[in-house]
């Protein structure tokens, strides 16, 4: 007999009882699912509040991790050049980074018209802040860089006035890509430092992943877009190989109740299928000579990944048994 | 503490805040009788909208957690374990086998006003800012509602208010009554609670009376009585405490808080590393794949 019929059997005779004398003497039952909490916690409320960050956050991180890394992208084919590469880079940068980034952020707000308030101070401490005046430099350095070597690749002007542009072409160039390295993989220290356990347990994984599926982003868009080079296949294989190592990192690192959000739930499907796909899958493809294939595996699973590490936060951060493990 | 009546400091009028005094809350839920008084003094005073009518079914406690419109909370927990030298009358639910103990807990949680605040830290806009007093306050105004306190509150407290609630977008939590404590008023929740199972008071005042009233209880039978005050870990200690019976767990409340920015040291380091991998992988890329 299941415990519910005997609590119900239970009910019934002390109704009985109380009907035929007016008073029940016995013990009485616990109600089903009754207030006595049974897990630790209370009543099940979550201990530390999950993000209340919406499709925005995710998007961000994916088309932030993909500018900064075309900067980086740019950088080298300047050095190398690679001209019409660099350019292309630089434009990827630009749109995805100075214009989509900045647009997501701002939607994602809670007041959007008060978002210059995040300039207002600059804390090392807060990778939100950090993270507000990356994007902010990158944007400073990725437009005039953009802007000037589209002129100098033109040769709209000549002599010394297309010296400067191509001086400070590379100026700007440079520094994008000293902050696109910062706006790629600051995303991971950003959700890395916080109270959710599945989040701050992988504190060392988030950048490295966040970082090299922007690489890999961005190598693949490019190639999409017909820059067909060696350089950037193997920039493909460098980014799937860390991103399968990640995988198997990923899958080894259990640690009970306080992570189960990454092995358990849709969440950690959403994570898995991600790196599956921007890992091994985009590596195989590659291998079999499938390169838009497997750029456009590995762009999906950078996508896809970084929506499963948001939803991993949700889940994570209403499991209150997960933040005492974590803690254990 | 009991039976000081107007004496009590949470009557007094006060100038913590212009002699720069750190102040705090000591809770005790051994005298609470779940009221709710404080829960709604707090609503009242702070104009905090009402965030629904919501019947949990958990014991009394329709309240839930806190949050960004629910600034005071009591819990009600209910536990089959023994409350004190508890004597069981001929009301309970004794069914002559020795013992069904059975015991009901309050205590009103509120923001815990952390030495090392994760919410401020995190806050990128400077709307989070320590007081003369020692509490942490959100200035409403300059607050553009990123988020990222939410989430790096060790104790869940602070929350973004959603639509279509007043003020809404914007991070809320427990002000201390700062507006209160500025013309030498007590904030509302300790000035209302009927047995001063809320004190407010000087800080170190209250963890001397707090200790003390651990021992007082603990003589008295209550063997599980204890203080929730962090300082060992890098919260380094909250002004709004506790006193609990049994484990902080029970109260969800997080047994070791830390404060997020620890992690900020390995993240960073981490992200260092990827930086400088992804320049060499893109220098490499070009140089030996042309």
């Amino acid at each position: 007999m299941t415990n519910e019929a005997q609590s119900e059997k239970r009910l019934e005779r002390l109704r009985e009882e109380a009907w035929e004398k007016g008073v029940v003497a016995g013990r009485g039952v616990d109600v089903a699912g009754g207030p006595i909490p049974r897990k630790p916690g209370y009543y099940g409320q979550p201990v530390v509040k999950p993000p209340v960050w919406t499709w925005e956050v995710p998007l961000y991180f994916f088309f932030g991790g993909l500018a900064g890394m075309s900067a980086v992208i740019a950088s080298a084919a300047v050095i190398f050049h690679h001209v019409d590469l660099a350019r292309a880079a630089m434009w990827l940068a630009a749109i995805a980074g100075a214009v989509l980034s900045p647009v997501l952020l701002i939607m994602d707000l809670g007041r959007p018209r008060l978002f210059l308030n995040m300039l207002r101070v600059f804390k090392h401490r807060s990778a939100m802040s950090m993270g507000a005046w990356i994007l902010t430099l990158f944007g400073a350095c990725v437009v005039p860089g953009l802007i000037a070597l589209e002129l100098h690749a033109q040769q709209i002007f000549a002599g010394s006035l297309d010296q400067l542009l191509r001086f400070s072409a590379g100026i700007f160039i440079f520094g994008s890509a000293i902050f696109g390295t910062l706006l790629a993989t600051y995303t991971g220290v950003l959700i890395g430092a916080t109270a959710i356990p599945a989040w701050f347990l992988h504190r060392t994984l988030l950048p490295i992943h966040f970082g090299t599926a922007g690489l890999g982003s961005a190598a693949g868009l490019l190639e999409l877009l017909g820059h067909r080079i060696a350089a950037l296949n193997f920039l493909g294989y460098y980014a799937a190989g860390v991103e399968s190592a990640l995988l198997i990192w990923l899958s080894l690192d259990k640690q009970g109740a306080a992570n189960r959000a990454i092995h358990e739930h849709g969440s950690g499907w959403l994570i898995r299928i991600g790196e599956v796909l921007n890992g091994p899958l985009a590596i195989v493809l590659r291998l079999f000579g499938l390169i838009p294939f497997a750029a456009l595996s590995f762009l999906i699973g950078a996508l896809v990944s970084r929506f499963g590490w948001i939803w991993v936060g949700k889940i994570s951060g209403s499991d209150p048994e997960a933040v005492f493990a974590s803690q254990h | 503490m009991i039976g000081e009546g107007i004496q009590s400091s949470n009557q007094r009028r006060h100038s913590f805040v212009k002699d720069h005094v750190k102040v705090g809350f000591f809770t005790d839920p051994s005298v609470c009788i779940g009221c709710k008084a404080c829960e709604v003094a707090c609503k009242e005073w702070n104009h905090v909208p009402d965030d629904g009518f919501n019947w949990s079914g958990n014991s009394y406690d329709n309240t839930g957690h806190l949050g960004a419109s629910t600034w005071r909370h009591v819990m009600f927990l209910e536990q089959d374990r023994q409350k004190g030298n508890q004597i069981v009358g001929s009301h309970s639910l004794d069914d002559g086998d020795g013992g069904d103990p059975f015991r009901w807990v309050f205590l009103s949680d509120v923001c815990k006003h952390c030495e090392e605040a994760g919410c401020l830290e995190a806050c990128p806009t400077g709307s989070i800012v320590r007081t003369e007093v020692g509490s942490v306050l959100v200035q409403n105004d300059v607050c553009n509602g990123c988020g990222y306190c939410v989430v790096s509150c060790p104790f869940g407290v602070i929350d973004r208010r959603p639509e279509p609630l007043p003020d809404a977008g914007g991070a809320f939590k427990c002000t201390f009554c700062y507006d209160r404590q500025k013309s030498g008023l007590v904030p509302a929740c300790a000035k209302v609670c009927p047995t001063e199972s809320i004190v407010f008071g000087r800080l170190d005042d209250l963890r001397a009376r707090g200790t003390a009233r651990v021992q007082q209880l603990q003589q008295s039978g209550y063997n599980d009585a204890q203080l929730y005050d962090p300082t060992e870990t890098s919260v380094r200690g909250i002004h709004a405490f506790f006193l609990i019976l049994g484990e902080p767990e029970a109260y969800g409340l997080p047994p070791k808080p830390q404060i997020p920015t620890i992690y900020l040291k390995s993240a960073w380091t981490s992200a260092f590393a990827t930086a400088i991998a992804s320049i060499i992988a893109a220098l490499a890329a070009f140089a030996f794949f042309r």
